[in-house]
């Protein structure tokens, strides 16, 4: 497919862009973090991007959903990025959509991802365990007791999860962690019996969680596919979220960077603007080469979901090293260009940082996925 | 059957039969290819049929008019051909100044006249062409070339000196700046004329590169001569010309930062050999090899993207002011990598056993694609400038 948008995603991108800064944008961010909101994001204005149809923005016609594909969420989550926007469009909609989407059976889809394309549902992935995404090893259990299975154990980072109905935890029904064999996805409510949700605060003040699971009982029906064959789907899954994920990077280092580059036009010393200094002229202009190819490779993988390009994985790993590559450098240098002024809690550059670096952790950071692109490279 | 997959089984055919075995091994290094010319530098009798061959149905230059001894392919056809081109490992069978500098300048700037004289002759390979800009004081400040033109009515008189003028030693024909006027500012009263150097007031003295070869020289005019109607475009009006030419040099030399055939990953893998987990057993060069090999295919998406957008009819986007810059110095990255990965095997100068020496000198010869053809600084500051808006100190 050719690397254009076309005139739909055109428009999509302008009424997102739009609607995202006024509605959800810095200012809002750092009004829920002071109100202390322990969802993280304002009810209102995810009941209107419900009703934009953002929430089943990837999502078929067929499960109620508006079917722009990947291509059309990565669009939309690349202005959220800019905005530092909190919703649970990553949560719910690229991220357990995409692995409902991946796993679930006809059923579970017709029934789930409906619910979540018309906003009725909020819905969170519980996957990491340990201070790093490490998917394999999950060792959290589920026990099977007659048409029941038991689970036991910790998640963490579990996004949104103050606010979510439902969760897909990822759990043990076999096998050893490292092991691809034995993992299995299950559907825990998040009022079941012996769940404990606690919040934590997080440095991007959006809103996360830790869940503990102590003897919490669920029907085999809330398994999404098979028991203890989790892993394929999960991990394309994964490929997804983190093409999403680098979608967001790449409108958040984006607006660090064009917030940056007008600084350096406006604030003087030494008598004339900083930006004619050449030492910040040739970062400045590195940066740019650097987020232009940002864009072609956060496209590239967007589409390659899109059509169904069998190197998926390997367009996964470049899309979110390159992106958290690219993202860590800018955010640092508009730190360093604002001078003292963004290093103060008032200024807004701050919060571009700080979200920057909860997203290149989730699901992978630079150091993972350049590994993991090495190897799906061969070597 | 489509037009293009008709198109394509004709080429698949025609290449089968037309290109010698002999032209469908890799080029040895930099200074291998083909560059035609009056007294051509021929390692291989191969060559210069191959060259005539393609010359004859116009594909040395397949997206130039057949009026001027192109192909007249359309884009599709044009990537057609190199994919079949590619997909037996044929060579290019002509490489020069003259494809892709002069001809996309003459395409847009010259007069009907100079094109149906100059533009076959670079088309078959016959007249090979040197770049004439640079001067001893005019380096990343190009406008301020001093070389002189006086007005002799039919005929220019031209006095000064080139320098770095790559294959001047081995040119027929010059595109040269010169100053026709000193009246205005410095990016006035440049024009842009062409001349052969066969000619008595023409003498070139070549210069040794680090690389051990000496694809450029000194090249000084004492009372040279330039017909007036090789004066392209109006006099005084050279710098737009010198500009665009400019471009589409940055395009050809940007062209050097593609992912090379074998992956240097794999290559590494064969020298260097795994770990038991079957990654490469180094994980620090392993780590450098990956983000190149990254940084690669992102560059290869961006150019994707650039030619789509621009084939979208969204035009040349801002994206393409960093391709000379970013793809020649992945080049010299891969360049450094070559000599990491093959050690000693990269270190050799001279012989069978070295190969030549291609892998040492290209990795010296790579040093220079971020010099020739503007700067990476100066890239930069046009980045800086022109796309970003920042202002001069
Ligand atoms: C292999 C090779 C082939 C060449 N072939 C040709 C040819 O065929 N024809 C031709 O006309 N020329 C040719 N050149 C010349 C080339 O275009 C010049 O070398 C180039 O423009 C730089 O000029 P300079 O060598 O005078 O370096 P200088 O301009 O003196 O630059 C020296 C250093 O100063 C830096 N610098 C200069 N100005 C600035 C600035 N404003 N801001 C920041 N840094 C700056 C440069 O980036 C560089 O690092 C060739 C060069 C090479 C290396």
């Amino acid at each position: 497919m050719a690397l254009v948008l076309n005139e739909e995603q055109v428009m999509l991108k302008e009424s997102a862009a739009g609607f995202l800064a006024e509605k959800a944008g810095v200012a809002q961010l750092r009004a829920l973090r002071d109100s202390g909101s322990e969802r993280g994001f304002s009810d209102e204005v995810w009941r209107e991007m419900v009703e934009m149809g953002w929430a089943g923005i990837a999502i078929p016609e067929a499960f109620g959903g508006l079917g722009y594909g990947y291509t059309g969420l990565g669009l939309v989550l690349e202005q959220a990025g800019r905005n530092l926007s909190a919703s649970p469009l990553q949560s719910t909609v690229l991220v357990a959509a995409s692995v409902i989407g991946e796993l679930g059976s006809a059923q579970q889809k017709e029934q789930l991802l409906a619910a979540i394309a018309a906003g009725d549902k909020l819905v969170s992935l519980a996957l990491q365990e340990g201070a790093h995404h490490a998917p394999l090893q999950s060792s959290l259990r589920a026990q099977a007791q007659g048409d029941d299975y038991v689970l036991n154990g910790e998640k963490l980072l579990v996004l949104d999860a103050s606010a979510a109905d439902t969760f897909v935890v990822i759990a043990r029904t076999a096998g050893e962690p490292g092991d691809e064999q034995g993992l299995s996805a299950f559907l825990v409510d998040a009022d079941a019996t012996g769940l404990a949700i606690a919040p934590r605060s997080m440095v991007d003040s959006r809103s996360a969680g830790a869940l503990v699971l102590d003897g919490v009982r669920v029907p085999a029906g809330n398994l999404l596919g098979e028991a203890g064959a989790a892993w394929d789907g999960l991990s394309r899954a994964l490929d997804v979220a983190s093409i999403g994920f680098a979608a967001e990077l790449l409108g958040l280092s984006t607006e660090a960077f064009e917030r940056t580059n007008a600084y350096l036009k406006e604030r003087k010393q030494f008598g004339r603007v900083i930006g004619s200094f050449q030492g910040l002229q040739h970062r400045a202009a590195e940066m740019f080469a650097e987020l232009e190819l940002a864009r072609s490779i956060v496209l590239q993988a967007l589409h390659a979901i899109d059509d169904g390009e069998a190197d998926l994985a390997l367009q996964a790993s470049a899309a979110k090293a390159k992106l958290c590559e690219v993202a860590q450098r800018v955010t640092s240098e508009a730190i360093q260009m604002h001078g003292g002024i963004g290093m103060t809690d008032e200024h807004e550059i701050g919060f571009f940082i700080k979200r920057a670096r909860v997203v290149q952790h989730i699901f992978g950071d630079y150091n993972y996925h350049l590994d993991r692109f090495a190897r799906l490279n061969g070597f | 059957m489509s037009d293009l997959e008709q198109f394509r089984q004709d080429t698949r055919a025609w290449l089968e039969k037309n290109c010698p075995e002999s032209m469908r091994v890799p080029v040895r290094g930099f200074d291998d290819f083909y560059n035609g010319g009056r007294n051509p530098e021929i390692d291989h009798p191969d060559q210069k049929l191959w060259c005539d061959r393609m010359a004859e149905r116009g594909w040395t230059v397949p997206h130039w008019p057949k009026a001027y001894g192109g192909g007249g392919l359309n884009s599709e056809e044009v990537k057609i051909l190199s994919q079949e081109m590619a997909r037996i490992g044929a060579r290019r069978a002509l490489d020069s100044f003259g494809i892709s500098m002069l001809g996309p300048a003459l395409l847009h700037f010259g007069s009907e006249e100079q094109k149906l004289e100059h533009l076959p002759k670079i088309a078959r390979g016959e007249i090979r062409w040197c770049q004439g800009y640079s001067e001893p004081n005019a380096g990343s400040d190009l406008a301020s070339l001093a070389t002189k033109a006086e007005d002799k009515g039919d005929h220019y008189v031209i006095n000064g000196q080139k320098i770095w003028t790559s294959y001047a030693d081995k040119a027929d024909w010059i595109f040269c700046l010169v100053r026709t006027d000193n009246s205005g500012s410095k990016h006035e009263g440049i024009s842009f004329v062409l001349f052969d150097m066969d000619q008595p007031g023409v003498t070139v003295r070549p210069i040794k590169l680090i690389s051990g070869n000496s694809p450029f020289c000194e090249t000084f005019f004492d009372n040279a001569i330039a017909d007036k109607k090789n004066l392209v475009g109006e006099a005084g009006n050279g710098w737009t010309i010198a500009k665009y030419l400019l471009t589409h040099e940055r395009e050809m030399i940007s062209g050097f930062g593609a992912a090379p055939k074998k992956s240097v990953g794999q290559v590494a893998l064969e020298t260097i050999g795994a770990d038991a987990t079957g990654r490469l057993a180094n994980s620090v060069l392993r780590q450098n090899i990956a983000q190149y090999q990254l940084d690669t295919m992102v560059f290869g998406a961006t150019m994707k993207r650039v030619g789509d957008e621009a084939k979208a009819g969204q035009g040349l986007g801002a994206a393409s002011s960093i391709f000379k810059y970013y793809g020649t110095e992945l080049n010299k990255r891969r360049n450094e990598l070559n000599l990491a990965v093959c050690g000693e095997q990269a270190l050799g100068w001279d012989g069978e056993e070295y190969n030549g020496g291609a892998l040492s000198r290209d990795w010296l010869r790579s040093k220079g694609n971020s010099i020739e053809g503007g700067t990476s600084e100066v890239q930069l500051n046009i980045i800086a400038k022109r796309v970003l808006g920042l202002p001069d100190a």
